[in-house]
């Protein structure tokens, strides 16, 4: 039972990073309707960042706050730069540039820090917190605690703000949302911006478990793209549910399905990707696409 | 009304591009370059052979797929089993791989038909990331990590060549075969029925384009390609292992069909050529260079030419026809040449 509820905290930690990149594919696809393949690229070249500023001597805390601020910008200028000259583009266009650009940023990363890991200090120490008979490590619940709050920070920018209400207006209604005097553009740069800094979190919080390396994102952001499927890839909510789903699932199908085992999770994603696009094309949490003709 | 016009070259100008192609491809490749390239030539033809079957599924059907690569490990392996576990002939793998992986391809296409755009090319990804992991786990039949021992065909004794260059005539016979095919596909109404499918599905259609025969059709032709071009891979490598067939060749295979020309079966050659080359060239001088390439080259194909280099130099071969018979005016009057169309909003 003890390792039944250990799996299932563990999961939860997992799918919270996926989660936050989930968060990420989710916003840049509902302000411009494009998945960014590239998402989990930017995520390492941001964890990189973090390294390159502590070997200039920064402390952690700040060289993660710079990198988070340096990934949003990263991430208006690449919406402003690629993004938005492809808005009338055909689909295969945007799908090859953004293919492109994973392929360049994967190799830049290689280019500038080499392909040998690098150890990244993790944000919290190493210790384990115990209730009764059963204990968790800081990390697993630190990432819990840091996801929530950045979700929590999320629900009152959107929620609270006249930023946050513009920036759904023009994520829904775009035409009306000018109307009102809404900037579109803007909003969308701050979609962009914010998809980055989510996907330099993730980046983040990954890296101390896996070693930084060029290829490190490669098995968060299957589980992420499974995670933005699953919930709905116009959908904030969905993205968090789906992501916290696909982490305890994961482990528990890696734990309790021998055949599969800790080798093969990876089934897990293809299989609830494919999955729910057969069966519910929208996500558990999407809004229906409907056309009119 | 404006008529169609089917630009042809002179015979002439086409009996000499032909000839020079056949010089190069039967005598400069096989005979004159040195040894070591040979190999290398036909892993080209193996790489063309993939991308016309994305030319087939992505240029012509409209689905973009990324994960090519797995029906080309499907191929590369059922001749690997066949021949290592029970001893098969390794010609004689290529009809079953053909077979195994049409029937597969049929088998995606029914799912792609309900997955639009960018949820196809997402889910390709992931079967292709999906491949490396699954053949490392049936280690009993694929040989896990391990691989298999193909061992490379040998000459036939009669002939006076060795062994690369046989595997390189083989390659290029069977290319050939499979390019002509394809070129009768992409001939005549099937072209127009998929090029309709693809680019107004509602005007298809209302036009009794079946589109969802056709898909699943185009997906298993396309994964015949692959898988055809598996089988041939692993006789000339003459091994095969789970982390050859990663993503990284399904996106190659990807570049390789963009810069190529995604219409384009000529331009097959030019990226095949491309991705065999470049990644070689490039980690002589830095490791991560191949990838910088070819994410940059992905980018500056699709914003400086659209069409591909195969698609470009079709073009530039249209126009020159164009202008020296129908002067101006006809120039107007020709409706979408290959590997334009892509270009349009779909």
């Amino acid at each position: 039972m003890t390792l039944f509820a250990s799996q299932i905290v563990d999961g939860l930690a997992d799918g919270a990073i996926y989660a936050s990149l989930a968060l990420a594919l989710v916003f840049s696809y509902r302000s411009t309707g494009i998945v960014n393949f590239a998402q989990g690229e930017m995520a390492m070249l941001s964890a990189y960042l973090v390294w390159q500023l502590m070997a200039w001597g920064l402390p952690l805390i700040p060289a993660v706050l710079v990198s988070i601020v340096v990934s949003f910008i990263a991430g208006t200028l690449l919406y402003a730069s690629i993004v938005k000259p492809l808005s009338h583009a055909s689909l295969l266009t945007v799908v090859s540039v953004l293919i492109g650009l994973y392929l360049a940023l994967n190799s830049l990363a290689g280019f500038i820090w080499t392909y040998t890991i690098k150890p990244l200090p993790s944000l919290f120490p190493k210790a384990h917190l115990q209730f009764g008979s059963f204990s968790v490590s800081a990390e697993t619940a630190g990432i819990i605690v840091v996801v929530g709050l950045v979700l929590l920070l999320l629900y009152l920018l959107f929620e609270t703000t006249k930023v946050g209400l513009a920036m759904r207006g023009a994520a829904s209604t775009p035409d009306s949302a000018v109307l009102v005097g809404v900037s579109v553009p803007v909003m969308l740069l701050i979609g962009w911006g914010i998809a980055a800094a989510l996907g330099a979190l993730s980046g983040i919080l990954v890296a101390p478990r896996v070693f930084l390396n060029p290829t490190m994102m490669f098995g968060v952001i299957i589980y992420a793209f499974a995670a933005a499927t699953l919930g709905g890839f116009d959908s904030i909510v969905g993205a968090v549910v789906g992501g916290l789903l696909v982490g305890v699932v994961e482990n528990l199908v890696g734990t309790y399905v021998p055949w599969i085992g800790p080798d093969l999770k990876i089934i897990v994603a293809l299989v609830l990707i494919f999955g729910t696009l057969l069966i519910k094309p929208d996500g558990l949490f999407g809004r229906k696409k409907v056309v009119r003709l | 009304m404006n008529v169609v016009i089917k630009p042809r070259l002179p015979i002439a100008v086409r009996a000499i591009v032909g000839a020079a192609l056949a010089v190069v491809f039967l005598y400069v490749i096989p005979f004159v370059i040195p040894n070591y390239l040979v190999s290398q030539f036909a892993t080209v033809l193996v790489f063309a052979i993939a991308i016309v079957g994305i030319n087939l599924v992505t240029g012509f059907g409209g689905a973009i797929t990324l994960g090519h690569a797995a029906f080309v490990a499907l191929g590369s392996y059922t001749t690997a089993i066949l021949v290592v576990r029970y001893g098969w002939n390794p010609y004689a793998t290529i009809p079953v791989s053909a077979a195994l992986s049409w029937v597969a391809g049929w088998c995606l296409g029914f799912p792609a038909l309900r997955l639009q755009g960018l949820y196809l090319a997402l889910g390709t990804l992931v079967l292709s990331i999906t491949v490396p992991p699954v053949l490392k786990r049936f280690e009993g039949f694929t040989g896990g990590v391990q691989g298999l021992n193909v061992g490379n065909p040998e000459a036939p004794a009669f002939l006076p060549i060795d062994d690369s260059q046989w595997i390189y005539f083989v390659s290029l016979a069977v290319a050939a075969v499979l390019y002509v095919i394809a070129r009768r596909i992409l001939s005549g109404p099937l072209r127009r029925a998929l090029v309709a499918a693809r680019d107004n599905q509602l005007v298809g259609a209302v036009m009794g384009v079946d589109r969802a025969t056709l898909t699943t059709a185009t997906f298993a032709m396309s994964s015949l390609y692959a898988g055809v071009a598996g089988s041939l891979y692993a006789m000339i490598v003459g091994f095969v292992s789970p982390d050859t067939f990663n993503v990284m060749m399904s996106l190659s295979l990807f570049v390789g069909a963009v810069v190529g020309g995604i219409t384009s079966l000529n331009g097959a050659i030019v990226g095949a050529m491309f991705i065999q080359f470049v990644p070689v060239w490039a980690s002589d001088i830095d490791v991560s260079l191949g990838g910088l390439v070819f994410g940059c080259a992905l980018i500056l194909t699709l914003v400086a030419i659209p069409a591909g280099i195969g698609g470009l130099s079709e073009r530039l071969f249209i126009r020159a026809r164009l202008g020296w018979v129908e002067g101006a005016s006809a120039k107007r009057s020709v409706v979408a040449p290959v590997g334009s169309a892509q270009n349009e909003p779909a």
